[in-house]
């Protein structure tokens, strides 16, 4: 049995064009509130195995933990609610990328504080080990100092848990290796990679049940105090990508073929 | 006044990984430009024969924390170790890999010391005598140049951005730092490191060509049939030809898990873009894939790009590719293949 909390972030479409502006409370994205956004890619890996760990655990729970503006997370819930059960534990504040990540673990610590029942020596923090937005893959073994957790893996891809409790972790090392590790069992944090498991399909009583807590736990949200001064930001910019794309069709393929051999020995 | 600390921890051959070289080169160069002495923090089973080959870095001083228990790559002991090795250098500036062992730890051993840390910084130097960094957001589709007030500030810096230190070795002193063992401590233990064998290794960050296979290779052909098993064959006939490195688009890698014909050989570990790798190669080629945005922010690091497919207003026809051979990629590399013999 585990109480799986997962922590995960709003980040906008990856389809979107990003702009970078600077605004009165710090750096943030051209018409940030009007993107349309999604859970965190990875942060999404780990809310589906969470799911599915507390299927095959009798008597487990997940909570997914999610600091960003509660509008945004109402959206983005309409969707996610539908993947998987979970109770949804909100901190009301920025959720862009130009934020600290020590703010942003202070911050999910206090909300994981904060949740009733939950029992730490069951305690699995999951989460994407990067985020696509800050990218900066050091929150969640900020969070787990907090927490007073030194079982920690980062690039997961699986979880194997022995009938004792105890842990198997495969995590991503260097040169598409793995590194698998056991651990005595919970509390651990954990990472996650991409995972196995595909995306689930939408399950509208499964959406239905966790929108009955969504609202509520919007509606409870408690802001969140960031401190956007933790970064002196010099400048942030676009970096200059644009290609003067070279077309080269009705070509015949053995022009092509000697071509790209050309180009890969020059 | 500002200290830098230069972390590593050993590899199993008793050496440093070419990673750990390169973020000396950016430490040394931080700490000459500050004017600020820069010290080694090295931890491993055994830290002698690291701390000779970077004898003459010009290090002031060199600290060690070594044993069984620090040869195994896991945070609670990596964290202690590294803990205890910027207390002992009164370090205010930390500087490491973002290898997957440093990556993992060091932040936690910030939090530690009531510190900040910048991870995946593709740059750092000294300005009007301040340290500042430069790093990606959004997956490398932005860069921002960045300081901070708070110390210590710990840095672990991406492979491919510095030249690997190259300094004579020699003989040095290492103060060693002591970290004691506790059974909190090892709660976890390494059982085993999977890697593929160096022929069947398809991923190779050393190449200097990433070849990147797309969705595209598993659909229908002209004749009305996928043809997975002869896109196999191409792939890895081209691959053991060129020796690149293998990537693959995120469609293609999730096409296992929804059941339909897949490149046995692929992994998520070969997914490229917005939840895959961002690599690091002078060329890239990508074959039956569209370009789409969240697929080619993974190639903010490849210099030179072209790519084989059938539609010429892709997303690499947008400015995202260099050349665009609009083409039947399956024609394309079996001329290749036969050409490179």
């Amino acid at each position: 049995m585990f109480h799986i909390v997962v922590c995960g972030g709003i980040v906008p479409d990856p389809l979107q064009t990003l702009e970078p502006v600077k605004g009165p409370t710090g750096w943030g994205l051209k018409n940030e509130m009007m993107l349309p956004s999604i859970l965190d890619p990875w942060a999404s890996h780990a809310l589906y195995e969470a799911a599915h760990l507390a299927k095959s655990a009798a008597g487990s729970k997940v909570w997914l933990v999610s600091l960003g503006p509660k509008a945004k997370l109402q959206q983005v819930m309409m969707t996610v609610a539908q993947k998987a059960p979970f109770e949804l534990v909100v901190a009301d504040g920025p959720a862009g990328g130009f934020t600290d990540s020590s703010e942003v673990a202070a911050a999910l610590f206090a909300a994981i504080e904060g949740i009733a029942g939950l029992d730490k020596s069951k305690l699995l923090v999951f989460g994407g080990w990067q985020s696509a937005s800050r990218g900066a893959g050091s929150t969640l073994q900020i969070l787990g100092e907090k927490l007073g957790v030194v079982d920690q893996f980062q690039g997961v891809d699986k979880l194997t848990v022995g009938a004792d409790g105890s842990l198997e972790i495969m995590e991503r090392i260097e040169g598409g290796a793995y590194l698998v590790s056991t651990c005595a069992g919970a509390p651990a944090v954990l990472g996650w990679a991409t995972g196995e498991l595909p995306e689930p399909p939408n399950n509208p009583q499964v959406g239905m049940a966790n929108m009955r807590l969504v609202m509520p736990a919007l509606q409870k949200a408690k802001p969140a105090a960031i401190d956007a001064a933790a970064i002196d930001y010099k400048s942030v910019a676009v970096p200059a990508q644009k290609r003067e794309t070279r077309l080269v069709k009705d070509t015949p393929v053995e022009d092509i073929a000697r071509d790209i051999i050309a180009w890969i020995n020059s | 006044m500002e200290s830098v600390l230069f972390l590593a921890h050993t590899e199993a051959d008793a050496g440093l990984s070419k990673a750990s070289l390169e973020a000396l080169t950016a430490a040394k160069s931080l700490a000459e430009g500050l004017g600020a002495p820069l010290s080694v923090g090295l931890f491993g089973a055994d830290v002698a024969g690291a701390a000779g080959v970077l004898a003459g870095c010009g290090a002031a001083s060199f600290h060690g924390v070594s044993g069984e228990a620090f040869g195994q790559p896991r945070y609670a002991t990596d964290a202690a170790a590294m803990e205890a090795l910027c207390k002992a250098a009164g370090a205010t500036l930390v500087v490491a890999a973002d290898d997957s062992r440093v990556s993992r730890a060091l932040p936690g051993v910030a939090a530690r010391l009531g510190g900040r840390i910048d991870a995946h910084v593709t740059a750092v130097s000294a300005k009007d005598g301040a340290p500042v960094a430069t790093r990606g957001y959004y997956r490398q589709r932005m860069q921002a140049e960045l300081s901070r007030a708070g110390r210590p500030w710990c840095l672990t810096v991406s492979a491919g951005c510095h030249a690997a230190y190259d300094g004579a070795p020699g003989q040095v002193a290492v103060t060693a730092v002591d970290v004691p063992v506790t059974a909190a401590l090892t709660r976890t233990a390494v059982k085993a490191v999977i890697a593929p064998s160096a022929d069947e290794q398809t991923i190779r960050p050393d190449a200097k060509l990433l070849f990147v296979a797309g969705a595209g290779w598993t659909k229908k052909q002209p004749d009305g049939a996928p043809h997975v098993a002869e896109a196999g064959e191409l792939i890895l006939g081209f691959l053991g030809r060129s020796k690149a490195s293998l990537g693959s688009s995120k469609s293609l890698v999730d096409m296992g898990g929804e059941g339909e014909a897949v490149l046995p050989f692929l992994s998520h570990l070969h997914q490229v873009g917005q939840t895959g790798a961002t690599p690091r190669h002078p060329k890239g080629l990508a074959t039956c894939c569209h370009g789409e945005e969240p697929h080619v922010v993974g190639w903010r690091f490849i210099a030179e790009r072209r790519a084989v497919n059938l539609d010429a207003s892709c997303g690499w026809a947008q400015g995202k590719a260099d050349v665009l051979y609009v083409a039947d990629a399956f024609a394309v590399m079996k001329k290749i293949n036969e050409l490179l013999g």
